[in-house]
């Protein structure tokens, strides 16, 4: 009976290994393995054997069988089932260069990205974002920062009068600066206020100049407020905006809502110096009109323009072209 | 304000390491824009006489010219100027020459015969941009020579400096030159101050009518004066400080402007009519020719210099006139030195449009007590021409009591420190500002700083801390930062805003930035309200509308993208308007809208659901009342309560066909300043069911007349809780629908929290939704 056993086994898996499909190793399986196989015929035998030796040794070939007819069976449908799956995975085969729509993104305006890049920088160094509006009045945009009515500095700003109020009282703000009275007057110190907006000049436009551009300006204000502080100020945005292989310093200059006044300048890591803005210890005068008293209180403000970043950080050769809204610049960025 | 070395050098020693000194000033806050060489002269080129000109048969365009080196031999040249005469002196670049074109002169054969060298038009030797012949030279000049020589050219390095308001004194070389000594630690050379005056006494007679206007004018009879050319060297540093040589007396005149910041005038002291001056404001519509031979009408507000006759010779601190002006007959000046207010003359140059060196000087301030060395070295100057001149005794000096005082300021050295954040005693702001003049008596604990009257820009404390810190070197002061006691973060509008601008993005729209002036008729053409506030100087005349909608912008740019050829743009604007008001400003406020172009309504409701969901926002979609300007029958306001906070729908097609595009417009419009302004209910935790949902779709027969909305409503407060999603997927329109209706189909998911829906449930929700929308006239379809 062993010898009928290992014989039956050797054909089953034999038959299993021709199995062409998962269907017939399935069938087989059911007729090799099932009730009326010839496994399940042997064991009925089994009972009919002399010895107990017989027995045992009838047993435990069948046993072997068995699981040999059961391994087959496991070999013979992975197999299959692995040969299936590739074909279907090579029928499935396609060109992932053949494109043929593809979902829009839209894009932010490249001054946009500069003005958020700029604010998270300020973000990190403990600022918030004030804003203001773009219609200012005479007081804010000129008085209230240490320019009274003819004041000569007035003329470096080329003013947009508007038709609103009396005559002359009211302007499209020639600089973000108003925003710092504002603040001054509606916040208690201290201030660490970063304000970013539109501002306006009534200047030709032409590849480097813009009548409708954008700034960023801060207003520090506290108690031992230094110009030290401001040069460290500078000096901690260069490295955090530009990075780190850039410096800055501050050299004399004048505006007469700062005094002492400053020029910053940032050098690149190619050795070079770039004029980037304005800056200055904030005139007494400019305290008064924010509601502070000067003995008190004192503080910094730097400016400089945000287009220039964005033009600069993307090489745009002519700014009116960011202006343009032509998708064929827009989609660049 | 341009610099020349040669002059600064004379003034202050300051060595020719060009680089250095240009970073010097600079520091000194006197920015140095740009170092330039000006009168370099090409080598090689020499001056020569014509001898002879001679015609050739065979050449129609060039002739041959014979000139001489001064070494009695002949030259032969060809020539293609005709302008030359025998005896005249002209350059001749020698072979071998390197003209600044970068060409070389080589002996070029014409016609088989040489030519030694070529001869020279004035733009060849880039001497300006004359090319209509040769360049003729001075008559008795010396032969063989450098022509640079009997021009007087030589090379300067001028620095231009951008000087600052608050600098009038750095419209001098000498207030340059006195920063550049204290920073360098250099003597300062001054120049004569006082002046000796000699028998016997002659005086022009000074009336100050307007001593407000001219608080000091001052007059010095010279005699014995001729006109002649001026010396070589200061007419080239003349012409490189960028003045034209005119004569010996107009050139020192100049010159000292250029050095002492003090402008003068010299007139012919025998035209001026009664033998003085009156200074005296302009009667209205007052005329009077300038030395730019412009007759200028005047106000009551323009200051006249007049003579003792009254008869108007100059407009104070701005240009003189030309019935007094110096010429070949003159031997006696008046040398008028005078202060005018500076914003008396602001004022005249903005009306006029006419700014000068002298009213560039006046308007930001003279010094007032700096006329004396003015005068000194005028006539130091003059005598170098005219040795024999007399200065003579009688000079009148004409003061009102608005003349400046001197200025003295309390300065507390703990101010100084506290401000730049470095110790400084009084003891080392003294030592920092006493160079540039200013004088320190220590008082008390603090310093009583008087200002020197070249710097009227110093009245506070604060500017005197400026000084101290600009010559301490800024630098030097370090750099530490203040620490915030507040984290840095976004306002709550901030941060929405951002988070808008992202759904934006994400939804396939780019940023777009036009312009926020329109042209007149701009917001008829959009068929928006034509009610703006306007500019009272646009840039372009009719470019003066201050914009209340974003709309005319973006449709202005879909034209001109159509225009090359990209249709669908999808675009929107963050950005202010500025509506009219009757308060202290317009009623700005920001706005967002979004312009689908080849897109109709329904895409501008999708991107407002989205943005609504996103940022939990919520309004009434209101198609009876059409915004103006939009399609009416596609476009609807969306109000919150009352408020009007925004529109959708799509562009008119007058308003499109105004502004030439072509497609559909679908169009979103939102006041942020109302939207953004709201913080939105943070959603809040709903558990999810465990239990399995029932599915099923609805679809009604409904009558034009009712919105999806409203049949949407109905089936939600019929359903209730259970309804837990409900989307419409179909839209029909035609057979089996009556005419006057559309067939809406929905889809609906029902689920319980605590258990699993039986049949009976979901038919017993069912029949609540078709009887809630039976209510509305829809009808459910089988």
């Amino acid at each position: 009976m062993i010898d009928d056993v290992r014989a039956a086994a050797d054909a089953a898996v034999a038959r299993l290994g021709a199995a062409g499909s998962l269907a017939v190793a399935r069938a087989l399986e059911i007729e090799l393995l099932g009730k009326k196989g010839p496994f399940a015929e042997f064991k009925t035998r089994l009972g009919g054997l002399a010895t107990v030796e017989e027995k045992k040794a009838a047993g435990q070939a069948l046993n072997e069988a068995t699981l040999a007819v059961q391994a087959a069976v496991q070999g013979r449908t992975d197999h299959l089932k692995r040969s299936e799956r590739a074909v279907q995975l090579e029928s499935e085969r396609i060109d992932l260069t053949e494109v043929l729509s593809q979902p829009s993104r839209g894009h932010a305006h490249i001054v946009t990205q500069a003005w958020q890049r700029l604010e998270d920088v300020f973000l990190g160094m403990g600022f918030q974002v004030a804003e203001g509006p773009e219609v200012e009045t005479d007081w804010y945009n000129f008085e209230a920062l240490n320019m009274p009515p003819d004041h000569p500095a007035r003329s470096m700003h080329d003013t947009f009068y508007v038709d609103h109020g009396a005559p002359g009282s009211t302007v499209l703000r020639t600089h973000t600066s108003p925003v710092q009275i504002r603040v001054m007057q509606t916040l208690p110190p201290p201030i660490y206020m970063i304000m970013p907006g539109r501002v306006f000049r009534n200047e030709t436009t032409d590849a480097t100049h813009l009548a409708v551009f954008h700034q960023i300006e801060g207003l520090v204000i506290d108690r031992g407020i230094t110009l030290a502080d401001l040069a460290g100020t500078i000096e901690s945005f260069t490295k955090s905006f530009f990075g780190a292989g850039f410096s800055s310093r501050l050299r004399p200059s004048y505006f007469p809502f700062t005094e002492p006044s400053a020029e910053f300048d940032i050098r690149t890591p190619a050795g070079d110096w770039l004029e980037l803005g304005g800056s200055g210890m904030v005139h007494p005068n400019v305290l008064r009109a924010g509601g502070l008293d000067p003995e008190e209180w004192s503080g910094f403000a730097f400016g400089f323009g945000i287009d220039r970043m964005a033009k600069e950080r993307h090489g745009v050769g002519d700014v009116r072209e960011m202006y343009s809204n032509d998708l064929r610049f827009l989609e660049q960025f | 304000m341009k610099i020349v070395h040669s002059w600064l050098n004379e003034l202050v020693p300051v060595g020719d390491d060009v680089d250095a000194i240009a970073d010097a000033i600079t520091h000194l806050g006197l920015a140095v824009e740009d170092v330039v060489h000006v009168g370099a002269t090409v080598p090689g080129v020499v001056t020569a006489r014509v001898v002879r000109t001679e015609r050739h048969p065979d050449a129609a365009k060039v002739h041959r010219v014979y000139v001489d080196t001064g070494n009695g031999v002949e030259r032969h040249v060809w020539c293609g100027a005709f302008n030359m005469q025998a005896g005249d002196v002209i350059p001749l670049a020698t072979p071998g020459t390197v003209m600044p074109d970068g060409r070389a002169i080589e002996p070029k054969p014409i016609l088989g015969i040489p030519s030694e060298g070529m001869l020279c038009s004035a733009r060849e030797l880039g001497l300006g941009d004359d090319h209509s012949g040769i360049l003729i030279l001075p008559p008795d000049s010396l032969l063989g020579v450098p022509y640079g020589d009997v021009l007087g050219l030589g090379e300067e390095v001028v620095y231009d400096l951008d000087v600052l308001r608050n600098r009038p004194d750095a419209y001098g070389h000498l207030g340059v030159a006195r920063d550049l000594a204290a920073h360098l630690a250099l003597p300062l050379a001054p120049g004569p101050d006082a002046l000796a005056q000699t028998a016997p006494p002659q005086s022009a007679t000074v009336e100050l009518v307007d001593g407000a206007r001219c608080p000091r004018f001052t007059t010095l009879i010279i005699s014995n004066v001729h006109i002649a050319p001026s010396p070589t060297w200061m007419a080239r540093r003349l012409a490189a400080a960028g003045m034209r040589s005119i004569n010996n007396i107009v050139d020192v005149s100049n010159y000292v402007m250029l050095e002492t910041n003090q402008p003068n005038h010299a007139y012919d002291f025998d035209t001026l009519g009664g033998g003085g001056f009156r200074v005296r404001l302009a009667g209205e519509g007052e005329t009077m020719t300038t030395l730019d031979d412009v007759e200028r009408t005047l106000t009551t507000a323009d200051l006249l210099i007049c003579d003792a006759t009254d008869r108007p010779i100059g407009i104070a601190g701005i240009m003189g006139g030309q019935n007094t002006e110096i010429s070949e007959s003159t031997t006696t000046i008046a040398l008028e030195a005078a202060w005018f207010e500076p914003m008396g003359v602001l004022r005249s140059v903005a009306r006029m449009g006419l700014r000068t060196e002298a009213s560039a000087r006046f308007e930001r301030g003279a010094d007032p007590y700096g006329i004396e060395r003015c005068v000194a070295r005028f006539v130091e100057l003059l005598r170098l021409t005219c040795p024999a001149l007399v200065v003579h005794t009688g000079a009148v000096d004409a003061r009102s009591e608005h003349l400046p005082e001197p200025t003295r300021i309390r300065v507390r050295p703990t101010r100084v420190s506290a401000l730049l954040g470095s110790d400084f005693t009084a003891a080392r702001i003294t030592e920092l500002i006493e160079p540039i003049g200013f004088v320190c008596t220590p008082l008390d604990d603090h310093l009583m700083v008087d200002v020197p009257s070249y710097r009227p820009d110093c009245t506070l404390e604060v500017d005197i801390v400026e000084e101290v810190a600009r010559h301490h070197g800024y630098s030097k002061l370090g750099k530490t930062v203040p620490k915030s006691i507040d984290p840095g973060h976004l306002s709550g509008v901030q941060q929405r805003r951002r988070q808008l601008r992202d759904v934006l993005l994400g939804l396939g729209c780019s940023e777009a930035m036009p312009h926020p002036f329109l042209t007149a008729g701009d917001l008829e053409r959009a068929g928006l309200p034509a009610d703006a506030v306007r500019l009272v100087n646009p840039l372009a005349v009719g470019d003066d509308v201050l914009r209340t909608s974003l709309r005319p912008g973006l449709l202005k740019a879909i034209e001109f993208n159509e225009s090359h050829r990209r249709t669908g743009a999808a675009l929107f604007e963050i950005g202010h308007v500025y509506p009219p008001s009757d308060d202290v400003l317009p009623a700005e406020y920001e706005a967002l809208t979004v312009v689908l172009a080849g897109a109709d309504a329904t895409a501008a409701m999708s991107v407002w659901r989205e943005l609504a969901a996103t940022m939990g926002w919520g309004a009434r979609v209101d198609q009876g009342s059409v915004p103006p300007g939009l399609h009416p029958t596609r476009s609807a306001t969306l109000s919150v309560g009352k408020q009007i906070v925004g529109a959708v729908g799509e562009v008119h097609p007058d308003a499109l066909d105004a502004y030439g595009v072509d497609e559909r417009v679908a169009v979103l419009e939102l006041n942020l300043g109302v939207l953004l302004a709201v913080a939105p209910k943070v959603p809040q935790w709903k558990p999810t069911s465990r239990f399995p949902s029932a599915d099923f779709d609805l679809a009604f027969a409904v009558p034009e007349s009712v919105s999806a909305e409203k049949v949407e409503k109905a089936i939600r407060q019929s359903a209730g809780a259970g309804l837990v999603e409900l989307a419409l997927f179909d839209v029909y329109l035609g057979a089996g629908i009556a005419p006057g209706a559309r067939s809406l189909a929905y889809r609906l998911r029902l689920q319980a929290a605590d258990r699993t829906l039986t049949d009976a449930d979901v038919a017993e929700v069912r029949q609540k939704i078709v009887a809630g929308v039976g209510k509305l006239g829809a009808m459910l379809r089988a």
